[in-house]
Formats: structure tokens, C-alpha cells, sequence
């Protein structure tokens, strides 16, 4: 699906991203973990050319989209909710979604659509003339995973979806992700912090430290590594 | 009492005018964090399109009304290719520089542009034709509310309930919002902000026309400064308001034409400006995001 070949990006004279590969599979939920400010957001945003990318390349289903413009890239079908959620706060729940449904061109499906994201969260359907800003952070994650879903990804890019939400929100936006990935064959690339929780839905993961991948490897096996026990899950 | 409404309506008659220049200003702020300085410029060249229009076409011998519509499509299609072009040339390049530089830019542009027409029309006062003649309804009522003032407010009426239900319930309007409120997210759902900035420039130029025309065939005369006198009160118009925001753009306007028209009629017209500076000194100290703008607050 997606493969990452030495990339390089950053900001202004600083490099963030130092030269990393990665590759997601059709259909698997992989996940990226790392410290703050390792350089997972910049990769996620380089991947959806909001930062763009310095050297390497990335391919998607073989063909390079480190050099299209970012709706180019979502019209392929790589859809990003962004750390922080970026819920639009003045448009209505609603319209938040029609937002996520931009760039389709077929409003019945839409439609279908969001019935869908509605039945997957039935508080968004009660609020949906609410401005998005009077959200609070749970329902907010809920729509920005929505808005998302409004775009029929194939690529889900989530970046950072447990941050600053109660364990019980938690649990059930994992399981939501869970969810879409099984239902609608979405493939999901997870960012972080929460490495604990983020292995545990993971297939696969990547440790970045310092703008570089150190480990790689399947879900279970970097759950078991020592390195990892200590500096990321603090057992 | 036929005072007060003549003075009323001169009034609302000045706030339209500014109102449709005010709304460049403030939607050009809300997309892209600039002051366009060079917006009253594009009002300028409205006026001076539809009067290079109306008269040949009035040489020509066309019906009044034809004239009207014909001038004031030429000066929404010429101001809106200007519009276009200048974000194109003098601001895109600075998109990610430092915030004064494309202020700069369009301090610039606003110089060049005056002195672009100066040089191409004259330094001269031009009798601008009285495109809109006297309506024989209006005859009882003439003395207070003359017929191009009725036509002024009709007119901007129409053009903001069009603009509403353009921003409220269109896709692009919709999407015009969405980048004013967040820009990488914008991005990030496929929204081609590029586009969405051209197409503001698009809108606001077009108001900024049709003000220009309308304008300039009530006072009847223009030359090449008007621009900056009439961009200048707008974008005080827009400040009072709240910039940023379009309601408030329109609110600020006729408060501000308002306040000109009863301060011109009741104490002196020397006094114009400073009552129209004055109140916006005052709402800058007692309210400084504006009547209806919001205050800027920092979510961490």
C-alpha cells in the first residue's frame, strides 16, 4: 500500500525526519511510536504533503506522491486526522462532515456514508447542527475519525487518537479503529505516545527515536523486547 | 424629520458602498491573514472600467439600462481579473514568508496601480455619466431619498443575500470557511486552498466593482486617488466590525456611513473624518476585535 524510502523532511533548518523507511501492507493496522518530538507527526504530514518532502521517496501502490499537492494525495485515497483533531469550530457537526466529503463526486454514496459514520457514533447524529467547537474532546475525536471516514480512505493516517481523553474514550475509539479496519478493509497507520495501547491493536510497529526508525518489527515481538518494556511502556 | 431621513439614508447609502469594499477586506483577512492594501485600487479600476464602458457605449447609443448592465459587468469581469492577477503576482510568492512582507507587497501594488491608471487616464477629475436617471415614482420623495441612493441600497441588498447563501449553504463557501477557520485541515480534506484564496480575491474584487461603478455615478466624477480614500473608510469599516468577520464587515459599514452622514449633517462636513476616526479609536480601545469580531484566544 505504502512505502516510505528514506525520507527526509523538517522545518526551517531543522531536520525532524532523518532518512526513514517504512512500509504498510493492504489491510494492516501498523503503528509508529516514539518520544515526544521524535518526528512521528512530521512523517504523517510529510506522507500527506502538508511538510514537504526533502529526499526519498514515497510510494503509493508503487507510484511516488512525495511531490503532489495534499488534495491530490487525499484524492488517492490517503486520508489524515491530524494530532490535536483540527475540527473546523465554527462549521456545524454537519458540515464538518461534508467537509471530509469534499472531494467525492457521488453524493449518493455519501449519503450512505454518512449513515454509516452516524450509526458508528450516534451522539455526532445528535449534535449534527452543533458547532464543532462546542465538541467536547471525545465527540471532537469522534468527528475528526468521521470526517476522515467521509472521504472513503483506503489510507487512514491517525495521529495520536488517545491524546488527552479519558481511558473509557480511549477504549472505545480503538475499538472503532479496530472496527473499520475489519469492516471496511481500511488500512491504518497509527501514531503514538500510548505505545502500551497502540501494539496491542497494532499487526506491526516501528520505534522512531530522534527523526529515525531504531526497531521494527511484528506488534507481539516489540511488546516482548526489553529496550522497549523499559523506555516506552515503563514496565 | 425630513432632516433626519435624508440624512439617514445618505447614510445607509455610504454604508453600502462601503459595505461591498469592506467585504474584500475582511474576507481577504479571513483567509489569508492579510490586509489588502491594494483593495481600494481594485474598487478604483471598477469605477474607471465602467466609466470608459458606459461611455462608449453611450456614444453608441445604447438604452440606459443596457448601459448600466453592460458597464457594470465590464468592471466586475476587468476589477476581478485584477483581483486575481495580484494575488497571483504579489502575494502567493510571499505565502510563507514573514507576515509584513506581503503587507509591503501590497502597499506596493496599491502605489503601483494609482499611478498605473494615472498615467494610462489622466490626474484629472472625470465627469462620471449619471448612469441611473430619476425614477417618476420617486418624484413625491425626491427631495429626501433620490433615486440613485434607492438604487445603491437595492442593489447592495441583493449582492449580500446573494453572498450569504453563497458562504452558508454552497460547497466552495462552505469550503471558503473551512480554510478561514483552519487551514491545514483544509488541506488535509482535500480542499484546494490555492483555489479557494483565488476565488475570495475573485469575490471581493467583484463587490469592490460594483461598488465602484455605483458609486461613481452618485457622486459623478472619479479620478485615480479615489481608491485609497474609499479603501481606507472601508477597511475602517472592517476593523470596527470585526475583522474577519462578514457580518460585522457590513455592521461596521453603516455604522461607520451612518455616523459620516449625522456628524456631516448635524455638526459640520469638516468634521467628517474625524467622527468616523474617532469612532473607530474608541472601538479600537473599548473593543479592540471589533463589534461582532472575537476575541483571539490561544487554545493550548
Amino acid at each position: 500500500m505504502l512505502k516510505l524510502e528514506k525520507v527526509q523532511s523538517g522545518y526551517g533548518n531543522i531536520l525532524a525526519v532523518k532518512g526513514i523507511s517504512l512500509e504498510v501492507n493492504d489491510g494492516e493496522i501498523i503503528t509508529l511510536i516514539g518520544a515526544n518530538g521524535a518526528g512521528k507527526s512530521t512523517t504523517l504530514l510529510t506522507i500527506s504533503g502538508i511538510v514537504p518532502c526533502r529526499s526519498g521517496r514515497i510510494l503509493l501502490k508503487g507510484e511516488e506522491i512525495q511531490s503532489l499537492e495534499s488534495d491530490a494525495i487525499v484524492k488517492k485515497g490517503v486520508v489524515q486526522v491530524p494530532e490535536g483533531r483540527h475540527i473546523f469550530p465554527q462549521l456545524s457537526v454537519q458540515e464538518n462532515l461534508d467537509m471530509g466529503a469534499f472531494m467525492r463526486t457521488d453524493p449518493r454514496k455519501v449519503k450512505d456514508d454518512l449513515d454509516y459514520v452516524y450509526s458508528l457514533f450516534p451522539i455526532l447524529k445528535e449534535r449534527r447542527h452543533q458547532d464543532g467547537g462546542t465538541l467536547s474532546g471525545g465527540e471532537q475525536q469522534m468527528l475528526a475519525m468521521s470526517r476522515a471516514l467521509m472521504a472513503r480512505p483506503q489510507l487512514l493516517l491517525l495521529d495520536e487518537p488517545s491524546m488527552g481523553l479519558a481511558p473509557l474514550i480511549i477504549k472505545q475509539i480503538f475499538e472503532i479503529i479496530q472496527k473499520i479496519n475489519q469492516e471496511s478493509n481500511t488500512t491504518i497507520f497509527l501514531v503514538e505516545q500510548n505505545a502500551n495501547l497502540a501494539l496491542q491493536v497494532a499487526n506491526r510497529g516501528y520505534v522512531l527515536e530522534n527523526g529515525k526508525i531504531t526497531i521494527s518489527g511484528s506488534a507481539k515481538s516489540l511488546l516482548e523486547n526489553q529496550d522497549i518494556r523499559k523506555a516506552y511502556l515503563g514496565l | 424629520m425630513d432632516y433626519f431621513i435624508e440624512l439617514l439614508f445618505s447614510g445607509l447609502t455610504r454604508g453600502s458602498i462601503y459595505a461591498l469594499i469592506a467585504l474584500g477586506y475582511t474576507m481577504v483577512y479571513g483567509i489569508i491573514g492579510l490586509i489588502n492594501f491594494a483593495h481600494g485600487e481594485i474598487y478604483m479600476i471598477g469605477a474607471f472600467t465602467a466609466f470608459i464602458v458606459a461611455t462608449i457605449l453611450s456614444i453608441l447609443g445604447f438604452p440606459a439600462l443596457a448601459i448600466i448592465v453592460l458597464a457594470g459587468l465590464a468592471a466586475v469581469v476587468w476589477s476581478a481579473s485584477y483581483g486575481y492577477t495580484i494575488e497571483k503576482i504579489a502575494y502567493k510568492p510571499l505565502r510563507h514568508a514573514p507576515r509584513l512582507s506581503p503587507l509591503i507587497s501590497a502597499i506596493g501594488m496599491s502605489m503601483f496601480l494609482q499611478n498605473y491608471v494615472l498615467l494610462a487616464q489622466t490626474s484629472d477629475f472625470l465627469p462620471f455619466p449619471q448612469l441611473i436617471s430619476d425614477f417618476n415614482f420617486m418624484e413625491p420623495v425626491a427631495h429626501i431619498v433620490g433615486s440613485t441612493d434607492l438604487v445603491i441600497l437595492v442593489t447592495t441588498t441583493v449582492v449580500m443575500i446573494c453572498l450569504t447563501i453563497l458562504i452558508k449553504y454552497t460547497k466552495i463557501g462552505k469550503a471558503m470557511r473551512a480554510t478561514s477557520q483552519d487551514r491545514m485541515m483544509a488541506m488535509l480534506v482535500g480542499i484546494n486552498v490555492n483555489r479557494i484564496i483565488s476565488v475570495t480575491f475573485i469575490i471581493g474584487s467583484s463587490l469592490a466593482a460594483i461598488g465602484g461603478m455605483l458609486i461613481a455615478s452618485h457622486i459623478g466624477q472619479i479620478n485615480f486617488y479615489i481608491g485609497f480614500i474609499a479603501g481606507i473608510k472601508a477597511f475602517t469599516a472592517a476593523v470596527l466590525g470585526g475583522i474577519g468577520s462578514i457580518p460585522g464587515a457590513v455592521l461596521g459599514s453603516v455604522v461607520l456611513g451612518l455616523t459620516e452622514s449625522f456628524a456631516t449633517g448635524y455638526v459640520s462636513s469638516d468634521y467628517e473624518d474625524v467622527f468616523a476616526f474617532s469612532l473607530l479609536v474608541l472601538i479600537l480601545i473599548f473593543k479592540p476585535s471589533g463589534i461582532l469580531g472575537k476575541a483571539d484566544t490561544q487554545k493550548v
